[in-house]
């Protein structure tokens, strides 16, 4: 017997552990990949771990503890990157087990940017070779967090693929370099199609297409052109543009005027750092990186936090956010503070009053049973 | 300007247009008589300048940049007393290349359904702009100049960019230097604005961090901003677009140019008269009697200049 599982951030139900996890991320992932459900051996998933660097290894830590704490039927198949290797065969093998198991949860790798640019950002490589497209990150205010803004609650649709971050560079003179910014058709569209399918299913009113248009008239205006031309096929929902610099002063003056908004790489880059620090912060916001067969989740802002690593001071809260968007259930209710958002909890208390409220919510339905 | 009269500012007022026009050969250009003009007196203040979007000729902004070769965008953000925004005590300077970078203009169409746009770094527009940076951070008392790229994704463009700032650094030992990721800059800039001093970096980003500083402060209305050219050449303006829908209606906010004009003046030495206007621009601001509309105020815009030529008369 399965129940359903709703999507995450609208639904306030807490099952008893083991029928809830059953039926892991087959609804949540329905919509980007087109596949089938990954196999499940002995009713329990694997997915794909990779630690990355700074606060990566210990956040991933606590997710399992409150894993194995909730009695989540999932096992974790750990690969480690090393940042420091210049051969790619880390990263290959990082790939080939997110192939084999579909899912996976990453900290964030570092890239070392005084190497040479044949030494490509690792955590760029696996999403161009798992073409993860879409680079979603919602963000919204959360109860006792205290921010200069409130009611902040936009969904962010980054094209992840392509764009500036096409590692395109070479140095036609000496002493001028250029970079090339490639955006496509087809990409656009598809990333375009999916912002749109997202904020119908989630019952979303306006996407507004970030732009900077009237200087990138041929690449930005192909990119808009192709929202304008999907947007066509939604009449229920109201397309807008803005540009890229409008944009971040909005953000900053009255951000509660947007709902869901999708561009290309860059500006995605940009605005979603952004929106999560209107939020409350990078320990805050999760973010998934969705293709249309695999699914990876991690932190939104995608920080590695180097000075901040293993004193036990980072906020977990994202990357279990991004935990539990990769297992669509539970529902954070509160957070104890950590030092980030103004208090003094450590990271492991934050993770014993998180465990503490589930228990006490399994408990609870435990008892309507 | 009746501001500046008032206080008999020693400066002489040459105005001139700068509709686009043809010139031989086909090139658009701006008038030759405004080049004469600013090409004699270095120095030029301008207000928004529109372009219209099937004009055939290209902004005007982008041909008075290329025309005088204004290499250094230069915005300071203050937070202004008296002008509430959810952040206060911001204090920080953005100077953005202004020449290259991702506004090179290349683009071309590879296949049907894939455009290529270049960016363009040069080994010598970095060295100037962050030589401009450092000084303008010495001559200015700053502590700290940040630089901002992206170089973990475009490894050689902004790390040509970076390495060049490096190097410059290299000679002021005086000032700080840091750098720092954009969407770590972005991150912290929406949470602590305060943590930033100078900061230095390419086109796109500069873009975008300008405005974003800007509505830090309060949006347009209120951010002067200058543009420095090679040879001396300095053009000061507001940045706002042109509104078209309060042209003439003496409804606009004038702050932004003032501000700019204070910039200007300080450019060009006269601390003085740029301390006293400016702080009776923001004492007219902070009192809260006579604002524009934007600001939250009734007062129309000539109501508004004539209460800060009040203020800097009776500063005398």
């Amino acid at each position: 017997m399965q129940k359903l599982i709703r999507p995450l951030f609208l639904q306030n139900r807490i099952g008893s552990p083991a029928q809830v996890f059953g039926v892991a991320g087959s609804s949540r992932r329905g919509k980007a990949c087109d596949c089938p459900p990954p196999a499940k051996y002995g009713g329990r998933h694997t997915v794909t771990m990779i630690p990355g660097d700074g606060i990566g290894p210990e956040l991933l830590r606590h997710v399992q503890e409150v894993f194995r704490y909730s009695c989540v039927p999932v096992d974790f198949e750990v690969v480690h990157v090393n940042s420091a290797m210049t051969e790619e065969d880390d990263i290959n093998n990082a790939i080939t087990a997110i192939r084999r198991n579909r899912v996976a949860l990453k900290g964030n790798i570092e890239t070392n940017h005084t190497m040479p640019p044949s030494h490509k950002s690792r955590n760029n490589l696996l999403r161009t070779s798992l073409d993860l497209y879409a680079n979603v990150i919602h963000c919204q205010s959360l109860p006792g967090v205290q921010t200069r803004h409130r009611d902040i609650d936009i969904m962010i649709i980054r094209e992840n693929t392509e764009g500036e971050y096409s590692s395109l560079e070479h140095e036609s003179v000496p002493g001028v370099v250029e970079s090339l910014k490639i955006i496509t058709k087809s990409n656009s569209l598809r990333i375009a199609d999916y912002a749109f399918r997202l904020a119908r299913e989630k019952g979303r009113k306006r996407v507004t297409g970030v732009h900077k248009a009237n200087i990138m008239k041929l690449g930005d205006g192909l990119f808009l052109q192709c929202c304008k031309e999907v947007a066509s096929g939604y009449p229920d929902i109201v397309f807008d543009s803005m540009i890229v610099d409008n944009t971040t002063m909005q953000l900053v003056s009255k951000p509660q005027q947007f709902d869901v908004m999708v561009m290309p790489n860059l500006y995605g880059n940009v605005v979603s750092n952004v929106c999560a620090g209107l939020v409350g912060g990078p320990g805050l916001v999760p973010g998934a990186n969705l293709g249309r067969d695999y699914a990876v989740f991690e932190t939104a802002t995608r920080n590695t936090g180097k000075s901040i690593a293993n004193k036990n001071t980072a906020n977990p809260t994202a990357m279990l956010l991004a935990s539990c968007m990769m297992l669509d259930h539970l529902q954070l209710h509160e957070v104890m503070h950590t030092a980030d958002i103004g208090g003094q909890g450590t990271t492991s208390e934050v993770v014993q009053s998180i465990m503490r409220l589930m228990q006490g919510a399994s408990l609870r339905s435990a008892a309507a049973f | 300007l009746m501001a500046f009269c008032l206080l008999k500012v020693p400066i002489h007022w040459e105005e001139r247009n700068v509709t686009a026009i043809k010139g031989p050969g086909g090139k658009w250009m701006i008038p030759p008589e405004a080049k004469e003009s600013m090409d004699k007196s270095k120095i030029g203040l301008k207000g928004p300048l529109k372009t219209p979007i099937a004009a055939g000729h290209p902004s005007m902004n982008l041909l008075l940049r290329k025309t005088f070769d204004l290499y250094a965008n230069v915005r300071p953000c203050v937070s202004i007393e008296g002008y509430k925004t959810p952040y206060t005590d911001v204090d920080l300077v953005t100077i953005r290349e202004n020449t290259e970078g991702e506004y090179s203009g290349i683009e071309h169409v590879i296949v049907d359904g894939v455009v290529q746009s270049i960016k363009l770094i040069t080994e010598n527009a970095s060295q100037r702009i962050a030589q401009f940076a450092f000084e303008y951070a010495r001559n200015n008392q700053r502590s700290t100049v940040t630089a901002v790229h992206k170089a973990n994704i475009m490894r050689m463009s902004d790390g040509l960019f970076l390495r060049k700032c490096r190097d410059v650094a290299e000679n002021y030992k005086d000032i700080k230097f840091t750098e720092m990721y954009l969407d770590t800059v972005c991150l912290n800039m929406v949470q602590d604005p305060t943590s930033f001093d100078v900061l230095v970096m390419p086109n796109l980003y500069g873009d975008i961090l300008s405005d974003l500083c800007a509505g830090l402060i309060g949006g347009l209305g209120v951010t002067p901003s200058g543009n420095i050219g090679a040879n001396g050449v300095a053009i000061f303006e507001s940045v706002h677009g042109t509104a078209p829908d309060i042209a003439g209606k003496d409804l606009a906010n004038p702050t932004a140019l003032l501000l700019s004009a204070v910039m200007m003046l300080r450019h060009m030495g006269l601390h003085d008269h740029a301390k006293k206007i400016e702080k009776a621009c923001y004492d007219t601001i902070e009192s809260e009697t006579v604002r524009t509309k934007d600001l939250g105020g009734n007062a129309k815009c000539s109501e508004f200049t004539n209460e800060i030529c009040r203020r800097v008369q009776d500063q005398d």
